[in-house]
């Protein structure tokens, strides 16, 4: 069913059943977005695609349209400082050295902080101490880039068991995402390049592959996140 | 695999649903879930073995090394705090042999910290093992631990008449009951409930009990105070091979104890309120979630359920019609995030308590994705009254948007605390005279998840869904309290409550915590406040779940409510550095490295 909203004051016509950010997009709106998967089970666990509908914060990717809805991306000054505030909250969460991060320039969450104009964060930086997991043959886990989006968790599973490869530890500020060594020595290499790309941040690190491209034509760099969203081009 | 897992698995027909269960089950077996266990776990479930500690980690009381062959869990809450709780933890401490979070040298006893354990009007209060000790002092303490070490089981401390678990006088003797107000709608004794579910089911169908219970504007207890009625609407109308009833008996809301009281003095209201549930939606499985820290209630509800299975009211074909509804429990295992349904129903699954994403809701997609029911206990209980005596009875008292009565939890600088049953309508002041608060200054209703009021200003105010909306948790506290401090208490309650899945609670929280911490100390400034407001907007708005959207509540309500005391602590910038720079702090790592060489040096 074809149905009538506005995004921003325009008025734009949608398919129902379609989520917000999809909406959004299909229609020249770039919404931030960090754990959502095009084609995949919403996560909802970044909050930086939140925006107004009808003067409500809502999460976009969690949202379906709705006839009549009015949706706030750019014009509302508090909900894209909201934005804002959560990329950088995730910045002051963990420790973020670009500069000698593997993932640098295809960083999802680098990439975010330039569309949302982050220079620095508001929050205080918190230096948690967090511990490398090296014990795969195939990929390490530099938690201290983990944003905690859940991808892996949901969306990598064991081939041949369907076992969870990725799972989370704890609950709350203590939480981290947890290994299985055994069930990662065995994914394919293109598993593992799966896994390692589908990890937004420079988290799941892919053992053969290192600092591949070099600066200047890394993926951010060439085309950035918004150009790629709005193509439909981005993962 | 061991057989003893084996056996567990087996009882739960390897349905890895049932994981809650199975890890409960091996761990009262075997004192903790050790990396083996959940690897044999693992394997019979075809999971693996993080993810069965996924589960088994989010919940405070899972155990995943021994601590002990008994565990202590002191409750920490303001009203503990208020009660003589430093004492007892001291007392603790000196009794047991060890500081909290570990153990005694010897093995026996574990000691750990709580949050609230239902039990705010008779603290200082501990869970040991299944069961509690309320209104503990330093010679009460001693006394126990004593006992515990010449080899007696808690129960038999708790218990020494030996009363059988399944009966009240056991709950009885475990903890009081303090129930303060005559019956109007809760609590009516000697009901017949077999004749009344009897009269409901020849003379109403379904879709009657659900205009009914409608007629009567019979709101949801636990909180967002939902339409019941409507609630049942969508339920019957949704599609699904089953549909499912769940009573929400997680009560984690600090300062509420009245659905503790309503399962021990009125069980078979809820059952029965379960029961014209399911009639009314077409169900017929019933889960009441019920709380770890309730324990000691179990066994005696479990034998109100075997009753009514007697009775023929809970079965296949009740009392004689094509009707089939029966009900388990479900054990929670510490975490007040659980209470959300959604949470509560991941949980149920077997699985850490994330609440969901919304939409879809739980009427349409719950448990096991089919159509759910989460009802709170009193909601229930209500429901139950309401088949029995009708809606116009029941939508009579109160008033026009809130009809029946309210139980309230009363907790705190009062000198009747317990169980009240009010009308809606009532004001802050009536409830004030009724408990006998002498000097109340501040009063937190609902919960830390509520609202923050001021006698002085608030006291005409009424309590009914459009002023005070009430969860049923009331915590009085009078002019000598601290509210900072109890501001702070509650912002730390929210972080160690945060499920973690989401940015702005799980990094959020952390940081309005520490403002309170920074205004405390007497180096916070007018920025401070206006960034807590910012951020907490950002939290209220941004979070996922109703935990990171009330989280800021007690912070903003209180600066609101009481601004002096928060301008009172503010300082002003002096020179070039920031007041919450602490240069001592700042220094002192180099202090201990200073000392440290000069150590090795000699
Ligand atoms: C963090 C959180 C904790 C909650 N805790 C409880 C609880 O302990 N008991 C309860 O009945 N509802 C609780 N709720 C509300 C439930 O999600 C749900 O709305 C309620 O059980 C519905 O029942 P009702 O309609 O009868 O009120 C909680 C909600 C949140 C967000
Ligand atoms: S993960 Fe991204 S944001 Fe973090 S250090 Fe690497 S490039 Fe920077
Ligand atoms: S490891 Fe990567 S994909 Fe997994 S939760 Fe962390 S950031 Fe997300
Ligand atoms: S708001 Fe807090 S408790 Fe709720 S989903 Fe987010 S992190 Fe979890
Ligand atoms: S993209 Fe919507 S919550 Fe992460």
């Amino acid at each position: 069913m074809s149905i009538k909203l506005t995004i921003d004051g325009k008025e734009v016509h949608a398919r129902s059943g379609e989520n917000i950010i999809d909406v959004a997009s299909q229609n020249g709106v770039y919404i931030p977005s960090l754990c959502y998967v095009k084609g995949k089970p919403c996560l909802g666990t970044c909050r930086t695609c939140s925006v107004k509908v009808n003067g409500r914060v809502m999460a976009a990717c969690t949202m379906p349209v709705a006839d009549g809805m009015e949706i706030e991306v750019n014009d509302d000054a508090e909900i894209v400082d909201m934005r804002k505030a959560l990329v950088e909250l995730l910045f002051s969460e963990g420790n973020h050295n670009c500069p000698s991060c593997e993932k640098s320039g295809r960083c999802e969450l680098q990439a975010t902080g330039y569309e949302v104009d982050m220079m620095v964060s508001r929050f205080p930086y918190r230096f948690t101490p967090r511990v490398v997991d090296h014990a795969s043959k195939t990929v390490f886990l530099q938690r201290d880039r983990c944003i905690f989006c859940q991808r892996c968790v949901d969306m990598v599973r064991d081939e041949r068991t369907g076992k969870k490869i990725f799972s989370i530890k704890g609950r709350g500020t203590h939480s981290s995402i947890e290994i299985d060594a055994e069930l990662a020595n065995d994914m394919t290499p293109q598993q593992v390049r799966y896994a390692s790309d589908l990890c937004p941040v420079g988290c799941i690190i892919d053992k053969t592959q290192g600092y591949d491209d070099p600066i200047g034509q890394r993926k951010f760099e060439i085309k950035s996140i918004k150009d790629r969203a709005l193509e439909k081009e981005h993962r | 695999m061991s057989n003893e897992i084996q056996s567990i698995v087996d009882r739960y027909d390897s349905d890895r649903t049932r994981l809650m269960d199975m890890l409960w089950d091996v761990q009262k077996q075997q004192g903790h879930i050790s990396d083996k266990a959940q690897a044999q776990l693992a394997q019979a479930l075809n999971m693996s073995s993080d993810d069965v500690s996924e589960t088994l980690t989010f919940y405070h009381f899972f155990l995943n090394k021994s601590f002990g062959k008994h565990q202590v869990y002191l409750c920490n809450t303001v009203i503990a705090k208020m009660n003589g709780y430093h004492d007892v933890r001291k007392a603790l401490e000196q009794e047991i042999g060890c500081s909290f979070n570990s153990v005694d040298d010897s093995g026996v006893i574990g000691l750990g910290d709580a949050n609230c354990i239902g039990l705010s009007d008779q603290e200082p209060a501990m869970m040991v093992d299944d069961v509690v000790f309320t209104r503990l002092t330093p010679a009460k303490v001693k006394e126990i631990i004593s006992q515990l070490r010449q080899g007696k089981s808690p129960e038999e401390i708790a218990n020494p008449g030996a009363i059988a678990n399944t009966e009240l006088a056991y709950v009885e003797a475990i903890v009081d009951a303090n129930l303060r107000t005559d019956s109007i709608v809760l609590f009516k004794p000697n009901r017949d409930y077999k004749a009344i579910l009897q009269t409901c089911l020849d003379n109403y169908i379904p879709e009657e009990v659900i205009e009914m219970i409608s007629d009567s504007n019979l709101k949801g207890r636990g909180g967002a105070g939902f339409p019941t009625g409507l609630k049942w609407q969508f339920g019957r109308e949704a599609e699904g091979e089953e549909k499912y009833i769940i009573c929400n008996a997680d009560e984690g809301e600090p300062g509420t104890f009245k659905d503790r009281v309503l399962l021990s003095h009125s069980p078979k209201d809820v059952l029965l309120g379960m029961i014209a549930a399911a009639y009314a939606i077409g169900s017929r499985y019933g889960i009441i979630y019920l709380r770890a820290e309730y324990w000691y209630i179990k066994e005696f509800l479990q034998q109100q359920i075997e009753d009514f299975r007697d009775q023929g009211l809970l079965g296949k074909q009740i009392l004689g019609k094509d009707f089939e509804f029966d009900i388990r429990i479900q054990m929670g295992a510490g975490a007040y995030v659980c209470g959300d349904e959604t949470a509560l129903i991941e949980s149920c699954e077997g699985k850490r308590g994330t609440p969901r994403v919304k939409p879809p809701y739980p009427i349409q997609q719950g448990y096991l994705g089919m159509p759910t029911s989460v009802n709170n206990v009193e909601t229930l209980a209500c429901a139950s009254r309401i088949i029995e005596k009708g809606a116009a009875w029941f939508s009579d008292m109160g008033t026009e948007d809130s009809t029946g009565t309210r139980l309230l939890s009363v907790s705190g600088d009062c000198e009747k605390p317990g169980i009240y049953e009010i009308e809606w309508g009532a004001t802050l002041n009536e409830v004030m005279t009724m408990i006998g608060a002498v000097d109340p200054r501040y009063v937190q209703i609902s919960g830390p998840a509520g609202d923050s009021l001021s006698v002085e200003q608030d006291g005409e105010r009424e309590f009914c869904y459009s002023d005070l909306s009430c969860n049923g948790s009331l915590m009085v506290f009078d002019h000598t309290r601290d509210i900072l401090e109890i501001v702070r208490d509650y912002s730390e309650f929210f972080v160690e409550e945060s499920c973690g899945i989401c940015v702005p609670c799980r990094a959020g929280g952390v940081d309005l915590m520490h403002k309170m911490e920074r205004i405390i100390a007497g180096r916070g400034t007018e920025q401070d406040l206006e960034e807590i407001t910012t951020w907490s907007n950002l939290l209220k708005g941004t979070s996922r779940c109703g935990l990171g959207t009330a989280a800021p509540n007690p912070i903003l309500a209180t600066m609101d409510k009481f601004p002096e005391i928060y301008a009172e602590k503010l300082v002003v910038q002096k020179g070039p550095l920031l007041p919450s720079f602490d240069m001592e702090e700042a220094l002192s790592a180099h202090e201990l490295a200073v000392k440290k060489l000069m150590k090795e040096e000699v």
